[in-house]
């Protein structure tokens, strides 16, 4: 399934992220691949949500967080000084750990990212971009007939699914998702991770997760995190899923895997 | 292809840069105004008024002579009426409010209770003023005196005051009052012993608001009063009286500008009462982040 | 034998300190019950009294005449012109207050840090703490001579438009303070998933802040308008006494709250129908708060349940 042959669309070299006088994580070296998921995991407070958010430059709205390193996104440095961060997050979308659908109607929260971004669009466009991604989200079918109403009318798994349609919605590259299903059912979860893998070939997705088992379902590479002795995380293994479930290098890597850790 | 996006994008977003640079700036002005409408009302009082500014103007009756006339009436009917408001309405709040936080836990009397005291607090003052009249006056036959005065600035301020005590009394921990009570303490020794020492600093901040409040209200005083000339000093709680924002008024629809100057004066030393008092709240709320480092 | 005598000592003391609780309890239950009954004594007093004045005045009068001359020889009844100069007034105090409280509130919840925001909250609210004495005076001898004046050469000394102005700036507090309740009460992820798709600080204030705490800004917008129609002194001073219906901003207009007081300022005997006339007006102007306030009330609790 894999495609090793992807360009590479995101590389982060040395990444270092300090949170006041605490380092975060330390020495992140990775890279990720179009049209391919990568899952990052590790147990809770290794640092996995913090590298994410240095990938978009959210780490900018945290004032006593402070960013080392490269993050080249196409080969461009996102931290260097005339990058605008606004543009990285329209180029690199994410979606949160529990869903956060704006108090708006579905609609206008498919539409606020093409707002925001002052895209110049008919009233046809904008209702052809917005059906493209709640399509995309396969939320589509569920609500086309009520697009007018509030977001908050619906479940929380169709929230979550309308705030991966809101951050495709814009066109990004990159879906950076923290944890997306962790205040989801099973059913739910499920929901999302197919519509995750149908829509992988036009994205480059990377997605964070402390459950083993979805990313071993979902993703072609997985990297694992885990804090040294003085909490700094740090990337331990990274590679193919298959790989690193069956035949994990790191002896951290396999107790994590089967429940010793975490 | 990326260079192009990113040139549709910079320029889809050059007007939204600067929108996103002046925006806290458009906020602040309003932010302006309000501090420049406040700083524009104490400096012009304060020179047009600051000359007039004598013992005179505490000592003496008032006068229709601008040069000799005074509030002294007028300061002590507010002493009076302001006061034994106070008097009435501090107790009367606490004791509300440890029924509202300590006794009923949120029942349904309770909810309705406190519903009516918002409902209250939404009356304007000068109703207070119109039902003071007609039936503390003249019902129960109080006349139109300090009393009656006093009784109607009480109600007024109760919600105030009221809702500052139930907020003081939820600041107070709940662990406290578990430990009291699991040593077999009545909701009363509680109240008496544990939750009340801790927040009567606060409470006496929510008074001191009503106090101020109180003072500066001319409205209901002026329907239960009427807009008279007091030339003597109280003798008992029925006497006739004036207070000073009445005093004020007064001398403000008076057409000569000496008497201008005069509410003016008049003005600044209301104002430097209420700021004297203002200054005490912050000082009691001090006091209190003290006792709460050692708590 | 001991055991019993402290036992029966213990079980005294319990009862004693069981009735000592007993009294403080209904002693503070009736002091909670104080406000009930003074609402209820404001409403019944103001309904005895307008009975007796509606026993004179037809209510189809009161409320359809647009002549209110009570405190002339030839009494006309109607409530209109009063009710006019309320709403005028009220609604240019909220032409004020309502951008101005509410750009106050975007300013402090979204742009300032707490400590200036400990700062600058105080000094906004200094506006509802002054005297409003002190307002009336300074519109009818600072805002109508030297600001209005210079832009309206013909306005007249008492006018409706200063009133309303120096009203707006008596309740800024009041829309500033709720509306930027409302504003912190929307939640942080909110914010972050704007900035997630390429928000800028301005989007996210305007965009979603904004919109997301638009019931707790429209109530604050209710009860400040209720405060504005209940405002006595501002009214009295600059606004004239002059019960003519007109429309026109710039002319000397009587609020039902400055008639109440010009009544008080003159003289009306106790029975008389000039007296009466204080409690019908007062009525009136009470419902009308009432049902504002009501409003407002609920829309916060709406607002209040929803994140």
């Amino acid at each position: 399934m894999s495609e090793s042959s992807a360009p590479e669309v995101v590389r982060v070299e040395a990444l270092r992220v300090v949170y006041g006088s605490k380092i975060a994580i330390d020495d992140i070296n990775i890279s990720f691949k179009r049209s391919n998921i990568t899952a990052i995991i590790g147990p809770s407070g290794c640092g996995k949500s913090t590298l994410l958010r240095s990938i978009n430059r959210m780490n900018d709205l945290i004032p006593a967080a402070s960013v080392s390193g490269r993050v080249y996104f196409n080969g461009v440095d996102i931290y260097s000084k005339d990058v605008d961060p606004v543009y990285i997050r329209s180029r690199i979308g994410m979606v949160f750990q529990r869903p956060n659908p704006f108090p708006f109607s579905i609609f206008d929260n498919v539409a606020f990212g093409l707002r925001v971004n002052g895209f110049k669009l008919t009233k046809d466009e904008l209702y052809n971009k917005v059906k493209d991604a709640l399509v995309k989200a396969a939320l589509w079918d569920e609500v086309k007939d009520r697009l007018d109403n509030h977001a908050y009318s619906l479940s929380g798994g169709q929230q979550q699914r309308l705030c991966i349609a809101r951050a495709l919605a814009v066109d990004p590259e990159v879906l950076l998702l923290d944890e997306p299903t962790v205040s989801l059912d099973p059913i739910s979860t499920a929901r999302i991770e197919s519509l995750l893998r149908s829509i992988k070939d036009e994205y480059t997705i990377i997605i964070v997760t402390h459950n083993m088992l979805q990313a071993a379902r979902v993703s072609d590479y997985t990297a694992v995190m885990m804090p040294d002795d003085d909490m700094v995380g740090r990337i331990i293994e990274f590679g193919e899923t298959r790989g690193i479930f069956t035949n994990p290098r790191d002896k951290r890597t396999e107790d994590y895997i089967s429940g010793r850790i975490g | 292809m990326g260079d192009q996006i990113l040139a549709q994008y910079s320029r889809r977003m050059r007007f939204r840069k600067i929108l996103d640079k002046v925006l806290p700036l458009i906020l602040s002005v309003a932010v302006f105004i309000a501090v420049a409408t406040v700083f524009s009302v104490l400096f012009t009082t304060i020179m047009t008024g600051w000359h007039r500014l004598s013992l005179n103007l505490i000592l003496n009756y008032p006068s229709a002579n601008p040069n000799e006339a005074g509030m002294r009436s007028a300061i002590l009917g507010s002493i009076y009426t302001v006061g034994l408001s106070a008097l009435i309405c501090i107790p009367l709040s606490i004791a509300t409010a440890i029924y509202l936080v300590e006794y009923s836990r949120g029942g349904r009397l309770a909810s309705i209770l406190s519903y009516n005291i918002s409902n209250l607090a939404g009356v304007p003052s000068v109703i207070f003023g119109v039902v003071g009249l007609g039936f503390l006056a003249y019902w129960l036959g109080m006349g139109r005196t300090i009393i009656t005065g006093a009784f109607t600035l009480a109600i007024l301020i109760l919600p105030l005051v009221t809702v500052t005590c139930v907020e003081a009394l939820k600041t107070i921990p709940d662990d406290l009052r578990l430990g009291a009570y699991a040593l077999g303490a009545t909701t009363f020794q509680v109240v008496r012993r544990v939750v009340l020492p801790r927040a009567l600093p606060m409470m006496l901040t929510g008074g001191i608001l009503g106090i101020s409040r109180a003072l500066g209200e001319a409205a209901p005083i002026l329907i239960v009063s009427g807009l008279l000339f007091i030339r003597d000093d109280p003798t008992s709680l029925f006497s006739r009286f004036t207070v000073i924002p009445l005093q004020l008024f007064n001398w403000v629809s008076r057409p000569q500008p000496a008497f201008i100057e005069l509410s003016s004066a008049g003005i600044i030393v209301l104002l430097i009462i209420l700021f004297a008092l203002n200054g005490l709240t912050i000082a009691l709320r001090q006091v209190l982040a003290r006792r709460a480092e050692w708590a | 034998m001991t055991a019993t005598i402290q036992h029966e000592a213990l079980r005294k003391a319990i009862q004693r300190k069981r009735i000592q609780d007993r009294f403080f309890h209904i002693t503070f239950l009736s002091a909670t019950f104080v406000s009930t009954i003074s609402l209820i004594v404001i409403y019944v007093t103001l309904g005895l009294e307008s009975f007796n004045f509606f026993a004179h005045v037809s209510i189809v009068e009161f409320l359809t005449s647009t002549k209110w001359t009570v405190l002339f020889a030839d009494k006309n009844f109607g409530v209109l012109p009063l009710l006019n100069a309320t709403v005028m007034t009220s609604l240019i105090a909220i032409a004020v207050a309502g951008p101005l409280g509410v750009m106050i509130a975007l300013f402090l919840s979204e742009y300032v840090s707490s400590t200036t925001r400990s700062v600058v909250k105080p000094v906004v609210e200094t506006l509802a703490g002054i005297p409003t004495v002190v307002y009336g005076y300074f519109a009818l001898y600072f805002i109508t001579p030297n600001l209005l004046r210079t832009l309206w050469t013909n306005i007249q000394i008492h006018n409706a438009l200063a009133v309303g102005l120096m009203i707006g700036i008596l309740i800024i507090p009041i829309v500033a303070s709720i509306s930027d309740d409302a504003m912190k009460a929307v939640p942080a992820d909110l914010r972050l998933a704007a900035y997630a798709v390429g928000s800028r600080k301005s989007d996210v204030a305007l965009r979603v802040v904004f919109p997301a705490a638009l019931s707790g800004v429209s109530a604050s917008i209710i009860l400040a308008f209720a405060r504005a129609m209940g405002e006595t002194m501002i009214a009295a001073i600059a606004g004239g006494f002059r019960s003519v219906l007109t429309f026109n901003i710039g002319e000397a207009m009587e609020t039902m709250t400055a008639y109440i007081a010009q009544v008080a300022t003159g003289d009306a005997p106790h029975g008389t129908i000039e007296y009466q006339s204080l409690f019908a007006v007062g009525l009136f102007l009470l419902l009308i708060t009432a049902v504002l306030n009501y409003i407002g009330i609920k829309v916060v609790k709406r607002w209040a349940i929803r994140y």
